[in-house]
């Protein structure tokens, strides 16, 4: 099988009747590195929840290979939340420790080398850190598993530009050839490089998935003026 | 190594462009082996998939050829890497006559331009 998610007719309402996805239909193949791309409240963030199992569906389903969002497919799907779900009193060590227990496929030496890197002390504890150093380890934490499917919610939008040009590196450089990385974010011009694919989504469906050559190619334009055209307010 | 990648233009052909540029002027000499796509993608801050295109694409022109073992060594045909040199070349002179046209000098004045411009820097 090519594909690794498949979401077929996926809708989720909340209450008071908002619709956030609508029928949405979207496979999402191996070994590539996809933005998820759409204005605020398009549903980005609710068919991430959907895939990690943090939501159920209305009506519709989510296949990860194959299989429907449980136990068996948060062994292999990293997630990096839009908000820290870490305790401020832990300290970055205990975090290691603590992913270790979690995790079977987290490679500890691989976060303490990154931690490294950007100069973070593994005795501070969480509370201390400014909050983009706070974002730099919580996707240490999630990048230094060995996943087949890695879902960064917006993982750069806290950072300063040269600690998001490391991450992006950290990505590109970390994640395996058959792993497909999912991100969503609206900061588009700083990510498109890197991305394979990007899907459009607007008032929970899918509008466009393209590759990035070929939206330039066609275009003449980056993707990031390609979408301020498409959702024009 | 900067890598300035353009905005509008497919990432894959500014690639391509960046490792001829860099076998030409002999950063990546006739012969050594150039790095991994994977070190190139991260110093370029691309995907590893569209820098694995460039070098499979740059390969096919002969710039570059596969090694039995791994990785990627730049061709010692010297003719070649002249030819390629000129080539861009004629790129760069033809996007600045393009531009000296639309200004609306002709070409006899071209030159004397370009002449006053070499004596006061070259």
């Amino acid at each position: 099988m090519n594909e690794l998610v498949i979401v077929n007719n996926l809708t989720k309402v909340y209450e008071k009747k908002k619709l956030a996805l609508d029928h949405m239909n979207l496979a999402i193949p191996r070994g590539k590195i996809i933005g998820l791309l759409g204005p605020n409240g398009s549903g980005k963030t609710t068919l991430i929840k959907l895939i990690n199992g943090l939501l159920t569906a209305t009506e519709g389903e989510v296949f990860i290979n194959g299989k429907k969002p449980g136990p068996d497919t948060k062994a292999w799907v990293s997630y990096l939340p839009e908000r820290t779900y870490f305790q401020g009193n832990m300290q970055v060590k205990e975090l290691i420790a603590y992913f270790s227990d979690f995790y079977s496929d987290f490679r500890p030496e691989r976060a303490r080398q990154m931690l490294a890197n950007l100069g973070i002390d593994e005795n501070a504890r969480l509370k201390t850190l400014s909050k983009g150093t706070k974002e730099k380890v919580q996707l240490i934490m999630v990048m230094s598993r060995e996943a087949q499917l890695y879902i960064l919610d917006e993982p750069i939008a806290g950072v300063d530009p040269a600690a998001r040009d490391y991450i992006l590196k950290t990505i590109i450089s970390n994640y395996n050839e058959n792993a497909t990385v999912l991100i969503s974010t609206h900061l588009i011009s700083d990510i498109e490089k890197i991305l394979d694919e990007v899907v459009f989504i607007r008032n929970g469906r899918v509008i466009l998935q393209d590759t990035v050559e070929n939206i330039r190619e066609r275009k003449g334009k980056s993707v990031d003026s390609y979408f301020r055209e498409v959702f024009a307010c | 190594m900067a890598w300035n990648l353009n905005s509008d233009r497919p990432i894959y052909a500014q690639i391509l462009e960046e490792m001829q540029l860099r076998i030409v002027t002999g950063l990546y000499k006739p012969g050594a082996k150039i790095p991994s796509v994977r070190d190139l993608a991260t110093e370029a801050g691309v995907n590893p998939n569209t820098m694995q295109k460039a070098l499979a694409e740059l390969e096919r022109s002969g710039l570059v050829m596969a090694q039995r073992t791994s990785g990627r060594i730049v061709t010692e045909d010297m003719e070649m890497i002249r030819e390629t040199r000129n080539k861009i070349a004629q790129e760069q002179i033809k996007d600045f006559v393009d531009k000296m046209q639309k200004l609306g000098f002709q070409k006899e004045e071209i030159i004397k331009l370009l002449e006053q411009a070499e004596g006061g820097t070259v």
